[in-house]
C-alpha cells in the first residue's frame, strides 16, 4: 500500500503547488486549513519552502538550489538582500546576528524564519535574478553538485559546467520527474579532484577516459546508489558504465525513470536508490537500464581518475578543499574563503557580491565543504583583494580548526536533529584555536559535526566524525556526541570507524585536544596523515587513542535545546513562542 | 472521532490531527522491554518508524538507542499519549517517566 506521502503527492505536487502557495500567501499563515497541515508542507517542499520546527509554526526554511554552487555576483547580492529583507526572526542569533544565509554541504542556499505572506516578493526578487527555489526540497531532482570552477580550475579533465545546466534545465519543471519515491541527488565531476563527491549522491558521474571505436573518448563513468542517511551509508556502486559527455541527459533521464518506477513507494525509509541497488545488484541495475530505458548500446566503464583524487580525501600530500588561492585555465585566480559552518551574515552576503564585482569577477562558488569562492581574480589584483578587510573574517588563509568546520542546521531550526550544531561548532573551533596545537603539517583538518543520523553534514567523511546523541552527567541528560574517525572519500573511499559513543558535548574540545596529542606523538611523521594514521589502527586501539575531558571550554547549550522555541532566546520555554504568526510578525491568537 | 496520526520528515516528529506533537531526541525510561539487557532502559528516540492509533492512545515504534548500554534497534509500540475523545485535544504522555513497551492490542491496518 502506497504511503500517507504518496497519497498526497497523487493529490497534489510539482509545479501546480506553486498557485496554491501563492493562494496561501495571499490569505496568510491561517488559510493554511489546520486539518491539511501535513500534507501541504509535505508538498510545500517541491518549491523548497520546509516548514521550521515545533515552537516555530509559521516559518519556514527556504532553499535555494544553484547548480554547482554557481552563481554571478549580481545572484549573490539578491540572496543577501533578500535575506536581509525577509530571513529574520523574533530572536537574534548570538554567533550570527538578525539575517543571514547558510551555504550546504549540497551548495545550495538555505534562509530561515521566512512568512508563507512574503514568498510571492521573494520568489519575484530571486527568480528576477535568475534563482529559484524550484525542488529544493521534495522528491525528486535536488540541485546537482559538482565543481563550481568548472570550465575555469586548471586542473580538469572536462568542463562539466554546459552538461550541468542541461541537466538542470531538462529536470526541473519535467513532468515525467517531477514525483520520484524519494530525494534524487545528482553529482557531476569533470576535475581530478573529485571534488563532486558523487560517492555520497545517487547517482555520480565521475571523470573517466574509454577507447571507443579505435579513439580516446573523455567522459564519465557511472556510478549509483549513494548516500550518508540513517546509519546506513553506501558509496555509490559502480554500473559498469562509461558515459560520453553528450549522453549524459540520456543516461540520467534513464536512471531516474529507473527509479521513479521501481523505486518502494510504501515505505519511505527503503526508498532512496541506495536499498534498490543492495536488492538488484549493480548488474541489474545496468541490465533494467539498458533493457528499458537507454536506446543505444551502453559501453562498459573507463579508466577513472581515482588515484589523483584529493578533495575531503585526507591526504597528507594536497588540501582537501578549495581554499585559498588557486590558477584559473585562463590565467587568472580563483580565491577561495573560508566561512565558518557556511553561515554569512547578510551584509557580509552583499559585501562580498560587491567586492566580487568590482575586481571584475563573473563567478562565486558555493563549495560542499560550506565556503565560498571567489572567481576571476587578475593576477595583478591579487594583493590588493586579498587586503580587503572582509576576507580577515572569511579567510583564504584559516586556521586549520577553522578551515575545516562543516555543521548541519541543528536543533535552532530542524526537527530531526537531538542537538544544537552550528553555534556550538563555532564555539568549538575558537577553543580549538586558542588552546590545541596543530600537529606539524596539518593545514587541512576537517571536522563535520551532524545533529543526528540524517548526516547533513556528511560526519561519516571527515578525519573526525561528530554525531548528535544524548547521554547522562551527573544523573542529569546532557546533549552528546558519537565521535568517528579516519572517514573520507579520495581514491578509496572510506566512512569513519565509530569509536567513542556518548561524549558529553562539553568534553568534546578536550576529547579532540588529547587526539591531537597522541596523533603527534605517535604517528610516524608529519607525512603520515590523520587519515593514515586511523586507518593503521585497530577498533581497540582506536578507542584508547584519547579520552572526553573537560576543559576551560563552556558550552551554554547542553540541556535539551530541543525543548526550547528558540535555543538563544531569552525565555526559551515552549510555551514563551511567539509562533504561529502573522504576516508582520505578531503572534496569532491560540485557539486553546 | 477519527484520529490521524503521521510520523513525517524522516520520522522526525508525530502529528496528531495535524499538529505536531511528539519529537525526536526526548528520553524515554522503558521497563519490562526486550530493547536492551538493561533493567530499566534510558532510550533516546532518535525517529518514529511506525504511528497509529489505538482506541484513543496514539502508539508508536521508535527507533533509537539506550544510552546505557548502548544498544540500538526499534522499540515495540509505545504509548505516546493519548486523544480526548471530546475535544480531539492530544495529552502527551511523560517521557521520563516509565514506560512498558508492548504489542498492541489492535492492527495497525486492516488485514
Amino acid at each position: 500500500m502506497p504511503s500517507k506521502v504518496e497519497r498526497w503527492k497523487d493529490e497534489t505536487y510539482g509545479m501546480e503547488v506553486r498557485d496554491h502557495l501563492l493562494r496561501f500567501a495571499e490569505d496568510g499563515w491561517d488559510a493554511i486549513p489546520e486539518d491539511e497541515h501535513d500534507a501541504w508542507f509535505e508538498r510545500f517542499k517541491w518549491w523548497g519552502l520546509y516548514h521550521q520546527r515545533k515552537g516555530q509554526e509559521s516559518y519556514f526554511m527556504m532553499r535555494i538550489g544553484t547548480p554547482m554552487g554557481r552563481m554571478t555576483p549580481e545572484q549573490l547580492r539578491t540572496v543577501g538582500e533578500v535575506a536581509r529583507e525577509y530571513a529574520t526572526g523574533p530572536v537574534e542569533n548570538p554567533e550570527f546576528g538578525e539575517a543571514y544565509a547558510d551555504f550546504t554541504t549540497r551548495q545550495s542556499i538555505q534562509l530561515h524564519w521566512i512568512k508563507v505572506e512574503d514568498i510571492p516578493d521573494i520568489w519575484d526578487e530571486l527568480e528576477s535574478a535568475g534563482l529559484s527555489t524550484i525542488q529544493a526540497c521534495g522528491d525528486s531532482w535536488r540541485n546537482i553538485v559538482g565543481s563550481p570552477v568548472a570550465g575555469r580550475d586548471a586542473d580538469e579533465l572536462i568542463d562539466v559546467w554546459p552538461i550541468v545546466q542541461e541537466l538542470h534545465e531538462t529536470f526541473k519543471g519535467n513532468d515525467l520527474y517531477t514525483n520520484l519515491p524519494r530525494k534524487w541527488k545528482v553529482a557531476m565531476t569533470g576535475d581530478r579532484r573529485g571534488s563532486g563527491q558523487g560517492d555520497i549522491n545517487d547517482l555520480a558521474f565521475e571523470p573517466a577516459i574509454k577507447e571507443l571505436d579505435g579513439e580516446e573518448v573523455e567522459g564519465f563513468n557511472v556510478n549509483v546508489g549513494g548516500g550518508l542517511a540513517r546509519k546506513e551509508p553506501r558509496f555509490a556502486r559502480d554500473i559498469d558504465v562509461f558515459c560520453r559527455p553528450e549522453n549524459a541527459t540520456d543516461v540520467a533521464a534513464g536512471l531516474s525513470a529507473l527509479f521513479r518506477d521501481y523505486g518502494d513507494r510504501e515505505d519511505r525509509f527503503n526508498a532512496r536508490i541506495k536499498f534498490l541497488v543492495d536488492e538488484w545488484g549493480p548488474e541489474k541495475v545496468r541490465s533494467v537500464l539498458q533493457e528499458e530505458y537507454v536506446d543505444y548500446e551502453l559501453p562498459t566503464a573507463g579508466e577513472d581518475l581515482r588515484d589523483e583524487y584529493d578533495y575531503n580525501a585526507g591526504r597528507a600530500d594536497a588540501a582537501g578543499d578549495y581554499i585559498g588561492v588557486h590558477d584559473q585555465s585562463d590565467g587568472r585566480n580563483f580565491v577561495g574563503l573560508s566561512v565558518l559552518v557556511g553561515r554569512m551574515a547578510a551584509e557580509d552576503v552583499i559585501d562580498l557580491a560587491d567586492l566580487a564585482e568590482a575586481y571584475g569577477s563573473e563567478m562565486i562558488g558555493l563549495t560542499q565543504r560550506q565556503n565560498v569562492i571567489v572567481g576571476d581574480i587578475a593576477d595583478e589584483d591579487l594583493d590588493s583583494f586579498l587586503a580587503e578587510p572582509l576576507l580577515s573574517e572569511h579567510s583564504p588563509d584559516p586556521h586549520p580548526f577553522m578551515r575545516g568546520s562543516i555543521a548541519c542546521t541543528g536543533t535552532e531550526y530542524c526537527s530531526l536533529s537531538i542537538v544544537e550544531t552550528k553555534n556550538r561548532m563555532v564555539r568549538y573551533g575558537r577553543w580549538l584555536r586558542d588552546n590545541v596545537p596543530v600537529p606539524e603539517g596539518v593545514e587541512d583538518f576537517h571536522i563535520h559535526l551532524s545533529g543526528c543520523t540524517a548526516s547533513c553534514a556528511q560526519p561519516q567523511i571527515a578525519d573526525i566524525s561528530l554525531r548528535g546523541m544524548k547521554t547522562r552527567k551527573d544523573g542529569d541528560a546532557v546533549e552528546a556526541f558519537d565521535v568517528g574517525l579516519g572517514g573520507g572519500l579520495g581514491e578509496n573511499p572510506q566512512f569513519a570507524d565509530w569509536v567513542k559513543m556518548r561524549v558529553p558535548a562539553d568534553e568534546v574540545p578536550g576529547y579532540i585536544a588529547n587526539l591531537l596529542e597522541t596523533y603527534e606523538r605517535e604517528r610516524a611523521g608529519p607525512e603520515e596523515s590523520f587519515r593514515d594514521f586511523v586507518a593503521d589502527r585497530d577498533e581497540d586501539d582506536l578507542a584508547d587513542l584519547a579520552e572526553g575531558e573537560e576543559t576551560s571550554y563552556e558550552d551554554p547549550y547542553l540541556g535539551n535545546t530541543k525543548m526550547t522555541w528558540y535555543p538563544y532566546a531569552e525565555d526559551d520555554d515552549m510555551n514563551a513562542s511567539p509562533a504561529p504568526t502573522d504576516g508582520h510578525g505578531e503572534p496569532l491568537p491560540s485557539d486553546d | 472521532m477519527t484520529t490521524a496520526v503521521h510520523q513525517l520528515d524522516d520520522g522526525a516528529w508525530v502529528s496528531v490531527n495535524d499538529s505536531r506533537e511528539v519529537n525526536v531526541s526526548d528520553l524515554w525510561r522503558l521497563a519490562r522491554h526486550d530493547f536492551c539487557p538493561c533493567r530499566l532502559a534510558d532510550f533516546l528516540a532518535e525517529g518514529f518508524v511506525e504511528v497509529a492509533p489505538d482506541g484513543a492512545d496514539v502508539d508508536a515504534r521508535v527507533a533509537g538507542q539506550c544510552i546505557q548500554c548502548g544498544a540500538s534497534g526499534v522499540t515495540d509500540w509505545l504509548t505516546l499519549g493519548r486523544v480526548d475523545p471530546e475535544t480531539g485535544a492530544f495529552r502527551p504522555v511523560v517521557p521520563e517517566s516509565t514506560h512498558v513497551p508492548g504489542r498492541r492490542s489492535r492492527l495497525a491496518a486492516p488485514p
